[in-house]
This record gives structure tokens, C-alpha cells and sequence, in this order.
């Protein structure tokens, strides 16, 4: 009790990066996959993986801006949840849909734009799954961290690969677009020094409002 | 979950299902009105049992052999934007799209023009035409089309020796087509066909599938079939068929020059910037199988395009 008590979150995130696998699971046994289960299935694990992605970039900001520094330890799982889907995502489209034949797959992978910019992305979040370890963060030291700013790069991959999978109606894509980009930008150094004053005067720990300093 | 054959219920049962619940209002109605002179005798509408509507098909496969898709997969995994982008959802949003009364007005480079309405439609012969549908997006299904060919109808209004293209288009009716709101897209749906092209006779348009006349959700009550081409050619619900001189420029042209041309003939040596066209998922098998240039039709169309760049043409 003391454990769930102390570990909620991470209890919760567990749970939660874990339902759509067991929902997608249940549909495909229930038969209610569309008619087309394994294009289904790999969007759905697909979109699972972006969602994930983008609450992991969404710890930082929020613990920055809002102070909930308790998000801060659930950034690895959602990292290695984001990589799980998108390892189930690549997995679904190279053994099930293309029955891992190796010439089709070296056309549909590398003869297409929105393909590369996947792959490109679902590579850089196996190294991060790899690297993200209490080993290989010792091991690592300083440029761990450096590495794992890869991440920024993978998010964008993956949203341009959503962005050039969609025919002309690109409403979903752009709104992905949108929340990566915009939660990049609160990294941005400037923004987040003065998001960190603003929480600490609003909430009273500095008596001084921020100004926009350029140093 | 999956609905077994057996689950649903036969059309003829559902109407008269719906006939019941009508006179029940009648019924109340009736009752309240006439209550205080105590009459029973408010008929009550014995409901005509119409033949049997179960879909069936003349053939089981088309004439390569390969099985005739299910008729749940058929109305339920459509393309269909009018509705939405989302292809499971397009029978539930279309299920009470008003499809009578109808009228099909063919204009343009025509001697005689004329306005055709379904009754007139039903008059030519109809038949049933087994024939591959292949998906831009890879996917393909085998459909009992029931239909007559376009030829037929072009015969009757006579085009003019000016007529080289035939126009389609689409209702226009974003109150009961939700998906002509998006402005990602310039409704109505247009789509095009060179004449011989239109006047091929494998060229059908369709009124029914599976012996049964076409549900909403498949485009009716009519829709035009192009077995050669990627399905987004065959325009779905038309309103109007105009001869023209010039080359009309489809919804798909407009919307992605560089990805939609003209043509679309299903060619496995033409590459799609997204979808691998070279194979493709037929619905309800495991492995992808070969895309066939002109989706298996080359004998009778390839003459069509003789001297023609097809990748320049696409």
C-alpha cells in the first residue's frame, strides 16, 4: 500500500500506456477491426505511440510552468511505451502486412517520404528505449543527456510522418503538429527561464516579476 | 463484434417492421380521436411482405477465380468523404441519406438531353457485373455490381462529334452530407472519363450490389464503375453527366495535382508517393498479393491507350 501510495503515477502510467495494446488486442479477437484489421491495427498502434510521445515531451513544460515536479520520473516509461508502440507499429507493417519480404519492404520503406521519416523517427526511439537504463546512463555521463535531446527529433519525425501519410485533409496531422511544436517551443531556454519566474511569483516564493532578459 | 449472416434481419422483415410502427402511430392516433365514438375499427395496415432483399450474388467469384468479398465488408469499409474521411463510419452517417426522388440530369455536347429519374434508370437492362475494385490506398475487394452499361445511356442523348470527355458530378447537399463542410476539399465530388473510355462497355453505372439496390453508404442510388481505374474514378450518388470538349479536372486533381491525374488507371509501375502500388491487401486475406496493370482488364482496355506514356498519363 505504501508502494501504490508513493508510486501512483507511475502505477497509472503503466496502466494507461498498457490499454490501448489491450483494447487493440480485444478488437482484433472480437473481429471488430474494420475489415481491414491490419491497416487498423497499424494506425492505431501508430497514433498510440504519437500520443505517448507527446506526453513525454509534455513532463518538462509542465513541471517548469506549473511546478509538478512529480511528473518528472514517468518521462522513461513514457519514453519506453512510445517506442514499444512504435516497435509494435513497424512490427504490424513489415511481418503482417508485408509478410516480411524484403524487397517489397525495402520499396515501401525507402522509395517513400512519409516512410523514411518513420523509419528515421522508430530508429532514434530504439536507441533511446536501449539507452535508457540506470547502466547506460552512468556509462554515458554528460552525453546521455545530449542523446537523449533526440528525442525533440523523433517527435517531429514522427508528426511529418503523419503529415505526409494524410491525403489532402490534413486536420489531425496539423493539430499533432501543432502540440510538438508548441511544446518545443516552451523549452525554448528563454521561455522556460521566464515560465519558472512567473510560476515563483505568482505563487509567491520571489517577490520580483519577470522580466525578459537577453544575456 | 462480427454480425453473423443469420443475425440481420432480412430487409423485407425490417420494413414491415417499420410499416408496424407506423400504423401503431396511426393506431394512437386514431384511437385518441375517435375514442370518445368508441369505434375499433381503425385498420390496421396489414404490411405488404415484399420479396425477399437477401444479397445474393449470380456468381461466387470473378473470373479469375478469386472469391466475391462479403456483403457486411462491402457496405461497411467504404470511402465515401461526402460522409467521412473515416471508413467505418460512412454507413452509420449515411444510413438516412434520401435517395428518392432522384433525377440525373445529362447535359452538355448532346443532341437530345434529358433528364433521367430512377424509374427511367431501372429501364435499361441491368445486369450483374462481377468486377475488382483496387483501392489507391492498396486495398482491394471482388464486387457483384448490379448495373447497366454507361454506353447505353450516352447512346440515347446522342453526344455531338465535339463531345471528347464526359463530366460527372456529385450531389451537393452538405446538410446531409456532413463531410462536404470540410474545406480541405471543392465539393461537389467531379470526376471525369475520356469518351471511349465512357463509352466502354466493361464502363458501368451501378444501381445495386449483391442483387439488392445500392444502400447509401455505396453511393446510390447511382454510381458509376470503372474497373480498371482506382476506385476514387468511380463517382458515387450523380446528379449530372455533362459532354464536354474539354478535359475535366476531378476532386482528387484539384486537391493533390502531382498524386491524382486524370486517368488513374490501376498500374502496378506507377508509384503513388504513400501507397505501394506495385501490390495490394485484397480485404479478408493475410498477404499482400500483385497489382494487375489495369486491375487485370488489359486485354480489353489496354487498346485505349495505345501510344500513350501511362507514367506521364497517370
Amino acid at each position: 500500500m505504501v508502494w501504490i501510495r508513493n508510486k501512483w503515477h507511475l502505477l497509472v502510467t503503466h496502466l494507461g500506456a498498457m490499454l490501448p495494446l489491450a483494447v487493440l488486442l480485444f478488437d482484433w479477437y472480437m473481429g471488430d477491426l474494420t475489415a481491414n484489421p491490419i491497416r487498423a491495427a497499424t494506425l492505431r498502434t501508430g497514433k498510440s505511440a504519437l500520443v505517448l510521445l507527446m506526453l513525454l515531451l509534455a513532463c518538462t513544460p509542465l513541471n517548469t510552468f506549473l511546478g509538478l515536479s512529480w511528473v518528472l520520473p514517468l518521462r522513461k516509461w513514457l519514453g519506453i511505451y512510445a517506442s514499444f508502440y512504435a516497435g509494435i507499429h513497424f512490427a504490424i507493417f513489415a511481418g503482417l502486412d508485408y509478410g516480411f519480404d524484403l524487397v517489397l519492404l525495402r520499396d515501401a520503406i525507402f522509395k517513400k517520404r512519409y516512410a523514411i521519416a518513420g523509419f528515421a523517427s522508430g530508429i532514434i526511439l530504439l536507441a533511446l528505449a536501449i539507452t535508457s537504463t540506470h547502466g547506460w546512463k552512468e556509462r554515458l555521463g554528460n552525453r546521455w543527456k545530449q542523446l537523449h535531446r533526440l528525442v525533440y527529433l523523433a517527435a517531429s519525425l514522427a508528426v511529418v510522418h503523419y503529415i505526409w501519410l494524410a491525403k489532402s485533409d490534413l486536420g489531425e496531422p496539423l493539430l499533432y503538429s501543432a502540440i510538438v511544436v508548441l511544446l518545443l517551443i516552451l523549452r525554448i531556454p528563454h521561455i522556460s527561464r521566464l515560465g519558472r519566474r512567473l510560476r515563483l511569483f505568482l505563487t509567491r516564493k520571489i517577490i520580483y516579476p519577470p522580466r525578459i532578459m537577453f544575456h | 463484434m462480427k454480425t453473423r449472416n443469420s443475425e440481420i434481419t432480412p430487409e423485407y422483415l425490417y420494413l414491415s417492421r417499420r410499416e408496424f410502427l407506423k400504423s401503431v402511430g396511426v393506431l394512437t392516433a386514431g384511437s385518441l380521436l375517435v375514442s370518445a365514438c368508441k369505434s375499433e375499427d381503425v385498420p390496421f395496415k396489414e404490411p405488404e411482405v415484399k420479396a425477399s432483399h437477401t444479397p445474393q450474388a449470380m456468381r461466387s467469384t470473378d473470373e479469375l477465380g478469386d472469391p466475391l468479398n462479403s456483403y457486411e465488408d462491402i457496405t461497411n469499409y467504404t470511402n465515401y468523404y461526402e460522409f467521412s474521411t473515416d471508413k467505418t463510419s460512412v454507413s452509420r452517417l449515411a444510413q438516412d441519406f434520401k435517395i428518392s426522388p432522384w433525377a440525373v440530369a445529362v447535359d452538355g455536347l448532346v443532341h437530345y438531353p434529358k433528364t433521367y429519374d430512377l424509374d427511367d434508370l431501372m429501364k435499361f437492362t441491368q445486369e450483374e457485373r462481377v468486377y475488382r475494385l483496387r483501392c489507391v490506398e492498396g486495398w482491394s475487394m471482388v464486387i457483384p455490381w448490379i448495373g447497366f452499361p454507361l454506353a447505353a445511356l450516352l447512346k440515347e442523348v446522342e453526344p455531338t462529334s465535339d463531345a471528347r470527355y464526359v463530366r460527372f458530378e456529385t450531389i451537393y447537399d452538405p446538410i446531409q452530407m456532413p463531410g462536404q463542410n470540410s474545406s480541405w476539399y471543392q465539393w461537389p465530388y467531379i470526376e471525369g472519363l475520356r469518351l471511349d473510355e465512357a463509352m466502354h462497355d466493361l464502363t458501368i453505372l451501378a444501381t445495386g450490389l449483391y442483387g439488392k439496390p445500392l444502400l447509401p453508404q455505396s453511393g446510390a442510388p447511382v454510381r458509376l464503375v470503372v474497373p480498371w481505374k482506382y476506385g476514387f474514378k468511380n463517382i458515387k450518388s450523380i446528379v449530372k453527366i455533362d459532354l464536354v470538349a474539354e478535359q475535366p479536372t476531378s476532386l482528387w486533381m484539384a486537391a493533390a495535382p502531382h498524386e491524382y491525374g486524370f486517368y488513374a488507371n490501376v498500374n502496378p509501375e506507377v508509384p503513388h508517393p504513400r501507397w505501394s502500388q506495385t501490390t495490394e491487401r485484397r480485404i479478408g486475406e493475410l498477404s499482400r498479393r500483385p497489382t494487375l496493370l489495369f486491375n487485370g482488364y488489359e486485354e480489353e482496355v489496354a487498346a485505349l491507350y495505345e501510344g500513350m506514356i501511362l507514367s506521364v498519363n497517370f
